[in-house]
């Protein structure tokens, strides 16, 4: 304890001695400014007080939305912001306990605060219109429902794209009997993307421009991909209307890429002692992105994902989707690090500085060149890695390539003479309803889980994959589910639309009806070329992964192109849930659905667990 | 909570660590073993609550190939696995291998008990009937507007300068939508001499393509027309923009125009674009100074650059031809019916 306390006065006058940090002009909570520590209470060791200061704790915590001026290098825009900060507050529970949110509404439009990841009664989800009304302006509603779980998770918006616009925070729930895996220090990582343009314009620009943000894109002269596309690859890509940069549809052009809200330029930093081991929560909270997460010189330990544990996984990048999370152990040296969490195409990236001592940084790696989508991306089989389209189309039958199992049905495909090869042929999902909204069906999408994220294969390290997770023991409460149920992830990049199944939310689709307590397996297939981050509401699902009786659980998962992902869950929470693509335009686009859970338990009195309008 | 108003230093201690230093009842980890790939992390972990205490050794973290039968190994649980469920199904076999094919189904019956809308219980169905509607619209019902100047140029020529023009508004959602298109060209000095505008419906019929449909007004100096017009817009393959149509004007004439253009991307602003049009008819109309048959073709080639994705102005040249009788009738008038004219406009959008 004496050494701590000497540390503690040395970080101290570090500062004071230091005092030249960038000056930044910006509102944010305790938690996220530069250097923060956030600690289990419980973890604390006798003869210290918990940290209060940056988190909001107890049974009734309050929140107010309101617009608030957010700034960014010189410029500076209207944020929808929690308690007056971007990101949000730290609420900080406690698994067993009973949490009430009262949620002010200070704007002049409805919102809405949903809590992503946990398991509550329907009604407390927050999702307008589907499992409540919503939140009109001057209202205050008050959220209530005890806490079941423990994890890292992270809250926002559900109403008009305002998560876009800043109203999310982190939420994170210590376990009521301890961590199983201690840390020494803990920080609160949110990334997060913020544009100078609002998401509904952003939205209008890609309806109106698909590849408008994308200034990436395979020219004559230029290639930043460093690959060069051949003719033949130009010609086949050319025909079927697509582009193989078609990696993100915001990009760096207009977002900012944030950690803790905080910009590369003036970098969130966080402080450690040399071979302290720190938990790092990361939740990726932005509106598009999806992030490849690194610590260069650092390994990270996969600890937690979704908020669930997992059997520790030692890896050095994690692509992480839009509303995942993960908790990462680190031991850092005696020096500085850079957390560098690179957007997917990476158009820019979101930076943090872990340090020792204040006013150190440690160099920031240049972005990594744009990938390029492939064949295995179009849904055409695992061809092996073949660069470009070589193969496509024709099915040229020389590859080099090993002919592997995948390779062979696909040559068996495209022999047959039915053509199921084409890029849109119905034939090859008959779940799908072959609307405008659908410019392609992925002719033979392949089993992804065990797959590295988009550009990620051919990095000289380790990378995350999911069939790595693993819960930490065996799991008692699963159970072979009794049917599947096909979910297609569809969409149109012409026209900017995205749907489940061909059908927009928006055309009354049929929900996706659950019977209580059935165990049922989800297939989501994706037949874009767009990696999908897909989220259900109220549940935690079992990651099929090939893990048995071990496989991890998870709320949101990532669906790389022209593949699948299957989860398995119970319906043990009935009600209406939203299940939906985690971009959030294309959820606004119609990536979305309801997943209905019945019958409905007629509790007596479960008309007053419903939040109260003050 | 406290906010910082003030400009802060980004390094400012805040709280300090005392807290986050203080946990040292903890196990600790080896520190050394640190760094190599394969690292066995269960040492540090305390044992799960469900852990039943077997070696996971074989789970190597890059162990991505694991097959389902690996997992037998755990089956000594399978026999545990319960679960509350009203679906009747046996679960006390061994474990199914995650891998298994699971068959396809109809939800059960229970799942279509209730009230359509399970949030109606409990709230105000006015207001979720409300707020239902509004979420219906704001996933996917999207109505976007805007205005597009495709082109507004100048063609510089020996007499007077001519002037050319092709702008529309485009409102709607994402199958239907109204389309208002105009253009026309003159001179400079003597103004538009001749335009037309097309109000439309359009309806998307394939992925690509839209369908469109409605009256087409053209104003020239001498006899206007008034027209029916059908015709297709969208996407075809090579990335083309092909947007072509019929006229059936009230007069009974039979006229057609096509364009296509496709973007070539020199560098990721600097944008070339090869560009057709021609125009038909269904027969000598005097009036209008066309004959029949093919009565004119523009082919050109314009270079933007895009200062913004709505802005970019460009240079080009364009081959202007007009065919038999069309061309007949343009001498008449004066006009060189095969000339060359370079280009210089902008393209904008908003
Ligand atoms: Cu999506």
């Amino acid at each position: 304890m004496i050494s701590h306390a000497m540390n503690r006065r040395a970080l101290l006058g570090a500062v004071a001695s230091t005092g030249s940090a960038a000056a930044i002009c910006t509102l944010f909570p305790d938690w996220a400014r530069a250097q923060t520590m956030h600690h289990h209470p419980s973890g604390a060791a006798p003869g210290s007080a918990p940290d209060t200061t940056s988190a909001l704790q107890g049974e009734d915590i309050k929140l107010s939305i309101a617009r608030t001026p957010f700034s960014l290098g010189k410029r500076t825009a209207m944020a929808t912001t929690v308690n007056g900060s971007l990101p949000g507050p730290l609420i900080r529970l406690r698994e067993g306990q009973d949490v009430r949110l009262h949620i002010t509404n200070g704007l002049d439009v409805d919102t809405s605060i949903h809590w992503h990841g946990l398991l509550l009664p329907f009604e407390m989800d927050g999702v307008p219109g589907v499992t409540f009304p919503g939140i009109r302006p001057g209202e205050t509603f008050t959220y209530r429902f005890p806490v079941r779980q423990s994890g890292t998770y992270w809250y926002h918006s559900h109403s008009g794209g305002q998560e876009g616009t800043g109203l999310m925070g982190p939420l994170v729930i210590d376990p009521a009997d301890g961590e199983r895996i201690a840390a020494d220090r803990e920080m609160v990582i949110v990334l997060s993307d913020w544009s100078f343009t609002a998401p509904m314009e952003i939205l209008r620009k890609l309806k109106i421009a698909p590849d408008y943000y994308n200034f990436r894109q395979q020219t004559w002269f230029e290639a930043p991909s460093g690959k060069p596309m051949a003719l033949p690859d130009k010609l086949k890509w050319g025909r079927m209307r697509m582009s193989p940069a078609d990696i993100a549809d915001v990009t760096g052009a207009t977002y900012s890429y944030l950690v803790n809200g905080h910009a590369p330029e003036a970098p969130w930093s966080g402080l450690f002692h040399p071979g302290e081991r720190v938990r790092l929560r990361v939740i990726n909270a932005s509106a598009m992105t999806l992030f490849n997460l690194r610590i260069p010189g650092l390994p990270l330990t996969v600890i937690a994902a979704d908020g669930s544990d997992v059997k520790p996984v030692e890896t050095d990048e994690v692509q992480i989707g839009v509303a995942e999370t993960y908790d990462f152990l680190v031991t850092p040296g005696d020096r500085a690090y850079t957390l560098v969490a690179e957007s997917i195409d990476r158009s820019g990236m979101a930076c943090a500085t872990l340090a020792p001592r204040p006013g150190m940084r440690a160099p920031l790696p240049p972005l990594r060149k744009p990938p390029l989508l492939t064949m295995k991306d179009m849904g055409m089989g695992d061809m092996g890695s073949m660069n470009g389209m070589g193969a496509m189309d024709g099915m040229d039958h020389s590859m080099h390539h090993g002919a592997g199992e995948a390779e062979a049905k696909a040559e068996a495909k495209s022999m047959d003479h039915a053509g199921s090869m084409r890029m849109r042929d119905p034939d090859n999902a008959p779940g799908v309803t072959l609307t405008p909204g659908v410019d392609m069906i992925a002719p033979m999408p392949v089993d992804r889980t065990g797959d590295r994220g988009l550009g990620l294969d051919d990095v000289d390290h380790r990378v995350l994959v999911y069939t790595d997770l693993e819960a930490p023991g065996p799991r008692r409460d699963m159970a072979p589910p009794t049917r599947e149920i096909e979910v297609h992830l569809t969409g149109n990049m012409e026209r900017y639309m995205w749907s489940f199944d061909g059908q927009r939310f928006s055309e009354i689709v049929e929900p996706i009806r659950l019977s209580h307590n059935e165990r049922v397996r989800f297939k989501l297939v994706n037949l874009t070329m767009m990696t999908h981050p897909i989220h259900l509401h109220g549940f935690l699902f079992d990651l099929v992964n090939g893990k048995g009786d071990r496989q991890p659980r998870k709320h949101t998962v990532n669906v790389l192109p022209g593949g699948f992902v299957a989860f398995d869950v119970t319906a043990d929470a009935p009600g209406d849930w939203a299940f939906h693509c985690h971009l959030l335009l294309h959820m606004m686009s119609g990536m979305f659905n309801v997943v209905t859970v019945r019958p409905l338990e007629d509790e007596p009195g479960r008309d007053n667990a419903a939040g109260d309008v003050a | 909570m406290r906010i910082s108003l003030a400009c802060a230093l980004a390094l400012s201690p805040l709280t300090v660590p005392a807290l986050a230093l203080a946990q040292t009842g903890h196990a600790q980890m080896d520190h050394a073993s640190h760094g190599h790939a394969g690292h066995d992390m269960t040492g540090m972990a305390q044992p799960a609550p469900e852990d039943d205490g077997q070696s996971h050794a074989g789970h190597g973290s890059n162990d991505a190939t694991t097959m389902p039968d690996d997992h037998h190994g755990h089956g000594g649980r399978a026999g545990h696995h319960t679960m509350a469920s009203d679906t009747g199904s046996d679960t006390s076999a061994m474990a199914m291998p995650d891998s298994a094919p699971v068959p396809h189904a109809p939800p059960p019956a229970a799942a279509f008990s209730g009230p359509a809308h399970a949030a109606d219980q409990i709230y105000s169905p006015e207001a979720m009937g409300e707020a239902r509607h509004m979420v219906t619209h704001e996933m996917g019902g999207m109505r976007t507007t805007f205005v597009q100047l495709d082109r507004l140029e100048l063609q510089p020529t020996k007499g007077a300068d001519g002037l050319a023009f092709e702008a529309g508004i485009r409102t709607g959602g994402d199958i239907d939508r109204i389309w208002i298109k105009t253009e026309g060209e003159g001179e400079i000095g003597s103004g538009i001499n001749e335009a037309e505008v097309s109000a439309l419906w359009s309806h998307a019929i394939g992925a690509w393509f839209d369908l469109q449909g409605g009256v087409r007004q053209r104003l020239r100096e001498g006899p206007d027309r008034t027209e029916l017009a059908v015709g297709v817009q969208g996407l075809a393959p090579y990335m083309f923009e092909l947007d072509a149509a019929a006229y059936l004007s009230t007069h009974g004439e039979l006229t057609a125009g096509v364009s296509a253009e496709v973007d070539q991307r020199l560098t990721q602003r600097l944008i070339l674009q090869p560009r057709v049009e021609v125009q038909l008819s269904a027969q000598d109309i005097s009036e209008l100074e066309m004959g029949s048959g093919l009565t004119s073709l523009e082919a050109g080639l314009r270079l933007r650059y895009e200062f913004a994705r709505e802005f970019a102005p460009y240079i080009g040249v364009e081959w202007q031809k007009k065919f038999g009788a069309t061309a007949r009738y343009a001498r008449a008038a004066g006009e060189d019916p095969d000339r060359i004219v370079a280009v210089l406009g902008i393209r904008a959008w908003f």
